[in-house]
């Protein structure tokens, strides 16, 4: 019997490069949606710092590293992205591994190409290492966490990728041209 | 006139430009006016009604006369200030409101025409008759009055919006704006220092003074460096703070390339929200001219205009130059036009008391009463000691004091206050929480006085933000005080010229008043009086002041007219920035979709989402060949139709039974694991919501599928039930759409089909109708649901996102070789319609549970959402629109969506509307046209005859009324 291929969200579109900023696909090893049932949030942070090393995080913060972070993703709820973790009993989870396109934005003009799409506010003084939003990428509804100095992680749905990288990338050459 | 050795301007870099396809020579840095008054060019438009020749007024961007349209065809700009736009070489500019040129200007004649056109002609004149408004009066009066014309072609040029943040955000970089940024930055707040011009130093850089031990610009550059090296000071040029909104945002527009050649990657403006904990208005004040006869013809300027020329672009306006002026600062003028060498033909102060000195002819207790000159002055006449004196000059410098620039103060609603001894209009405090006024634009007037009120203010914004307010010695400058006796107009007879850019006149504010027109707001409308691109800058406080008079009341007691945004205009392409084409709304790809494009399939939109229509064969002409193909392939083989972009919900929790049952109309709770139910969804007010199936995975795990279109919604209704309504409960509701991608396979042989792909077979009693499981898909783990939209035997199988390319491919290829195939919309909607199977299109937002004959599906045994409001009078019964299947008798087969219904005799006419057809399909199955549609208690109809008119295609047909369902009305095909 034939196997199926894989094919990842940004294939073919990515990586860009422009003005000193780079887009690139990120490719999470699994992304899992953690939804602690009512009142058992404690016991789900507990389970989670056991298994994958981790604290449920608060509303707009993450916890973990690159390659095992969680994100928090909305009301009582958050991302892994990395390993599976063990089947937590009080939460609620999904295979998210697929729905979304994740992309890394890195550069010195980072922030000033976010400007440029993003809605809130994403200056190193108010949005840290850590910080996360679930806001507006443009049009497009999205996840933007930074993981740097100049690094962000940004995921949208899976089926808008091409829009994603076509708004980032012209915001990289209009930041890029602006330069001087 | 270029003088020599004067201006800061540097003449490092000349460049070329053209004005009505005339090259001038010119040097980077000018203004398109600048340049132009360099090479003598007084004249540069017509105006707006009479077509009166008019110049350059004013040196910013309140010029309400020198109006130029730039580029060419879809790069065309019209109504471009000539003050505002910096040359470059290339630049191709021209005039406006005129033909068959500037100088012979024909439409001249309306200026003859005057006595007939003043204020409220246009109300009184085209009045009749009626039809005649929009028809002819409207195209006529657009083609005679007017500005610049756009080029009627997409505008393709890039722009850009964004957001910034920031402490302090300070608008306007003159000495105040410069003082209050070097505060605010020294003491490391963020700060944002916005300023419309290409450079900062507002009026420094356009005076001849001094500032601390060196002249105002060079001081300004010196902060500016400052600042440039404060790693939190952001310095926006070409910036306009256009607007004031909540919450300490502020609209504002950046001209970035509009001073370059070529803008590359770079947009050609950009709009930015920038969001402020404090913000502090340091726009300055713009001078007013004095209304008298003939006061708009070119070489008629303001006096601090002409100082600007002169000190910063070294350009002389004129060669022979009168000052006519009603407070000493204008003096300054004179002073610094006869020591660069001009000729001052006369001071004019109408204070009798003026203390003037210079070496010129100097007239106190004086007015200039009028003007004369073709296309520009040459002479003006001047009243003195009760004689008249006609004295030649090229340029009149005018003015008639300062007003300051609080237009933002006013953005939410704040009225200015009226400040007698600077007989003008300052801010009301706190008018927009969060922004405070300093400098000129609050009525500080002198240079010293704008230093110190800058730092003062900034010191306050930043006591405000607990941050610690650095030491900034206020450097030793110009205090002189501001004295002026107000001069609103000359009386006399004639047109004297209040509103440059509208042409309205002292007369027309009279007459306003005269007619009764007495509320500042009427007198506006009436006259036109502060409309247009200036939105009246120069002339609305001299027009109030002559209202009030003509009214007999003070000005306070006039009142102002309403300020809003924007303050200067603003691009609508900057505002839409991005928002067009493919960039209108996100684009949504199935997994299908390349493989879809391959197979030639056109694509159509189905919300945000890309969707095929048919997948045509070699030798089917039309899509209706493709369709009908597509349609016989399921009924009699099998057909494979990616049905991804239908919304999947994931509800677990040990009360997701419970939130189902509310929602839906029907029972969930009572759903076995491993199968799924349709379930029908009513809003609040007991309409149709959305419908659809869902699946019971497990004892407290459901996936809920929705419609396409109403994914997103139910979604949100989902999380207002859950959040809002019922927050006790205990479950979890995430969006799984794009995690999986889902493949509908349907017809007789459809099993067979998946049994290629599926790791271990499947039969009938494995997997009856309605059931569903975890399967192995190839050696992945998927989902199949035993479902039917097509009435056929048919499965959707899903598997994650990542392979769903692949198994579409491989599906496709089998279904091929088996002699199916892949099918798009249209015969996916053939095949529900066939099968009376509900869309949005019938279950649009007007329908209930009762129209499409589900009401038995309101289950009596429990409330649900929608249910107590879907019992209303009025929602079911006889009187109802309810759901049919329709088909054509008569000699015309058509059907059309839209069409309505009425009964076989009756006159297609409103009154007799006996509903309309939501769907129709031709079905290859049955041979004929079928549609469905909402007919007037329809269900007891079956079998009558109605006729269908649509009006918009001309179509009239008979049809005969039945069941919704007509193909398998038992079901017998989807059990296999």
């Amino acid at each position: 019997m034939v196997k199926l291929i894989a094919k990842t969200p940004c294939e073919g579109l990515l990586p860009f490069s422009a003005g000193g900023c780079s887009l690139t696909e990120q490719a999470p090893e699994a992304i899992t949606s953690i939804a602690p049932e009512k009142g058992r949030e404690k016991l789900v942070s507990d389970a989670l710092k056991a298994s994958s090393g981790m604290a449920f995080p608060a509303a707009n913060r993450t916890t973990g590293k690159d390659g095992n972070r969680l994100i928090w993703s909305g009301a009582g709820q958050a991302f892994l992205l990395g390993p599976v973790p063990k089947t937590v009993k009080a939460a609620a989870m999904t295979d998210q591994s697929d729905a979304w396109a994740v992309m890394r934005l890195e550069g010195e003009n980072a922030e000033a190409v976010l400007a440029r799409l993003v809605p809130v506010d994403l200056r190193a003084v108010t949005f840290k290492r850590g910080h996360t939003s679930r806001t507006m990428l443009f049009h497009m509804a999205c996840s933007i966490t930074r993981v740097g100095a100049n690094a962000f992680d940004i995921m949208v749905f899976r089926s808008m990728a091409k829009s994603a990288v076509h708004e980032l990338s012209t915001a990289m050459r209009s930041v890029a041209a602006q330069l001087g | 006139m270029r003088i020599e050795g004067k201006g800061i301007l540097s003449r490092a870099k000349p460049v070329k430009f053209s004005f009505d396809g005339q090259n001038y020579p010119a040097f980077e840095g000018d203004t398109i006016a600048s340049a132009l008054l360099a090479n003598d060019m007084r004249l540069v438009g017509r105006s707006f009604k009479y077509h009166r020749p008019r110049g350059i007024l004013t040196a910013g961007s309140e010029e309400p006369n020198a109006l130029v349209t730039t580029g060419k065809g879809a790069g065309q700009t019209p109504n471009v200030r000539a003050t505002v736009q910096e040359v470059f070489e290339g630049l191709q500019a021209q005039s406006q409101n005129n033909w068959p040129s500037l100088r012979a200007d024909l439409m001249g004649v309306n200026d003859l025409l005057s006595p007939f056109l003043s204020a409220g002609f246009y109300y009184k004149t085209f009045m009749w008759p009626r039809a005649f408004w929009e028809k002819v009066y409207e195209p006529i009066i657009r083609r005679a009055a007017g500005l610049g014309a756009l080029s009627g072609e997409h505008d393709t040029a890039r722009y850009d919006k964004a957001y910034a943040f920031c402490d302090l955000l300070v608008i306007g970089a003159g000495p105040s704006g410069l003082m209050a940024a070097l505060t605010a930055g020294r003491a490391g707040a963020d700060v944002i220092l916005a300023d419309e011009n290409p450079a900062a130093g507002g009026r420094l850089l356009s005076e001849d003074e001094q500032v601390g031990d060196r002249p105002g610009h060079l001081w300004a550059a010196q902060v500016i460096a400052e600042l440039e090296a404060l790693p939190n000071v952001r310095i926006m040029y070409r910036t306009t703070v256009t607007g004031a909104y909540d919450q300490g945002t502020f609209g504002a527009l950046e001209r970035v390339s509009l001073h370059r050649a070529s803008a590359g990657d770079a947009p050609l403006e950009t709009f930015w929200r920038i969001v402020a904990k404090r913000s502090l208005l340091c726009s300055g004040a713009l001078e007013r001219p004095i209304a008298f006869r003939n006061n708009d013809r070119p070489g008629v300027m303001m006096a601090s205009a002409v100082r600007s020329y002169l000190n910063h672009w070294g350009v002389s306006p004129g060669r022979s130059v009168a000052v006519f002026c009603n407070n000493d600062d204008a003096h300054r003028t004179a002073r610094d036009l006869a020591a660069a060498g001009i000729r001052i033909a006369a001071l004019v102060d109408t204070r009798p008391d003026a203390k003037v000195t210079g070496e010129f002819p100097i007239f106190t207790g004086a007015e200039i009463v009028n003007t004369s000159g073709r296309l520009g002055v040459s002479q003006v006449t001047l009243r003195h000691d009760g004689g008249m004196h006609r004295i030649d000059v090229d340029c009149l410098a005018v003015s008639g004091g300062w007003n300051p620039s609080l237009h933002l103060t006013c953005h939410m609603n704040g009225r200015p206050v009226w400040n007698d001894a600077l007989a003008a209009f300052v801010p009301a405090p706190n008018a927009v929480p969060g922004l405070d006024v300093a400098g000129a634009a609050a009525g500080v007037f002198s240079t010293k006085g704008a230093l110190k009120s800058g730092f003062y203010r900034a010191k306050l914004a930043l006591e405000d933000l607990s941050m610690k307010v650095p030491s900034v010695p206020i450097p030793a400058s110009d205090d002189a005080a501001y004295a002026l006796v107000p001069c609103w107009q000359v009386p006399g007879k004639g047109r004297a010229w209040l509103d440059f850019q509208n042409d309205v006149t002292v007369k027309d504010v009279k007459l306003a008043a005269q007619e009764n027109f007495r509320s500042v707001e009427h007198m506006k409308r009436y006259t036109t009086q502060g409309m247009a691109t200036d939105q009246g800058k120069n002339s609305n406080v001299a027009a109030l002041a002559i209202l009030a008079d003509a009214t007999g009341r003070t000005v306070p007691e006039t009142g102002s007219t309403t300020f809003r945004p924007p303050y200067a205009p603003v691009s609508i392409a900057a505002m839409g920035a991005g928002a067009y084409g493919h960039g209108f709304a996100p684009e949504r790809f199935t997994t299908s979709h390349d493989a879809s494009l391959e197979r030639g399939a056109p694509m159509i939109e189905a919300g945000l989402w890309f969707r095929p229509s048919f997948f045509p064969r070699t030798g089917e002409a039309t899509w209706r060949q493709s369709c009908d193909r597509e349609v016989n392939m399921v009924r009699q083989n099998v057909g494979v139709c990616d049905v991804s972009t239908l919304g999947k919900i994931d509800i677990q929790g040990k009360d997701a039974a419970k939130l189902l049952d509310f929602v839906y109309t029907n029972t969930f709770s009572s759903l076995k694991a491993g199968r799924v139910r349709y379930g029908l969804m009513l809003r609040e007010d007991g309409f149709v919501m959305d419908d659809g199936t869902t699946a019971r995975l497990g004892e407290n795990h459901y996936v809920m599928t929705t419609t396409t279109a109403a994914a997103g919604a139910v979604m949100k209704h989902l999380e207002f039930v859950h959040q809002c309504l019922r927050p006790d409960w205990d479950v979890q509701i995430i969006s799984v759409t794009e995690q999986w991608a889902q493949f509908a396979v349907a017809g007789p042989n459809s099993r067979e089909l998946l049994n290629t792909v599926l790791d271990k077979p499947i039969d009938d009693a494995s997997f009856p109708f309605m059931a569903c499981g975890a399967v192995g898909v190839s050696g992945t783990a998927g989902r199949l649901f035993r479902i039917s939209f097509s009435g056929e035997h048919a499965y959707e199988v899903a598997v994650p996102t990542r392979f769903g390319d692949s198994l579409f491919r491989i599906l496709v290829t089998h279904a091929e070789t088996m002699g199916g195939g892949a099918y798009g919309m249209e015969a996916l909607n053939v095949l529900r319609i066939e099968k009376g199977h509900i869309t949005h299109s019938e279950i649009h937002g007007r329908t209930t549970a009762f129209d499409i004959g589900f009401d038995k599906m309101v289950s009596a045994k429990k409330d649900c959402i929608g249910k107590t409001m879907s019992e209303r009078p009025g929602l079911s019964g006889a009187d109802r629109e309810q759901l049919v299947g329709l088909y054509p008798v008569g000699s015309v087969k058509q059907m059309s969506a839209g069409a309505h219904l009425f009964e076989a005799g009756a006159d297609p006419v409103r009154v007799n509307d006996q509903g309309y057809v939501t769907s129709v399909g031709f079905s290859p199955t049955l041979g004929r046209y079928l549609g469905l549609g909402f007919l007037k208690n329809g269900r007891a109809r079956h079998g009558e005859r109605v006729r269908m008119v649509d009006h918009l295609r001309g179509l009239d047909v008979l049809c005969e009324v039945t069941d919704p369902v007509s193909v398998d009305p038992d079901g017998g095909r989807l059990r296999g």
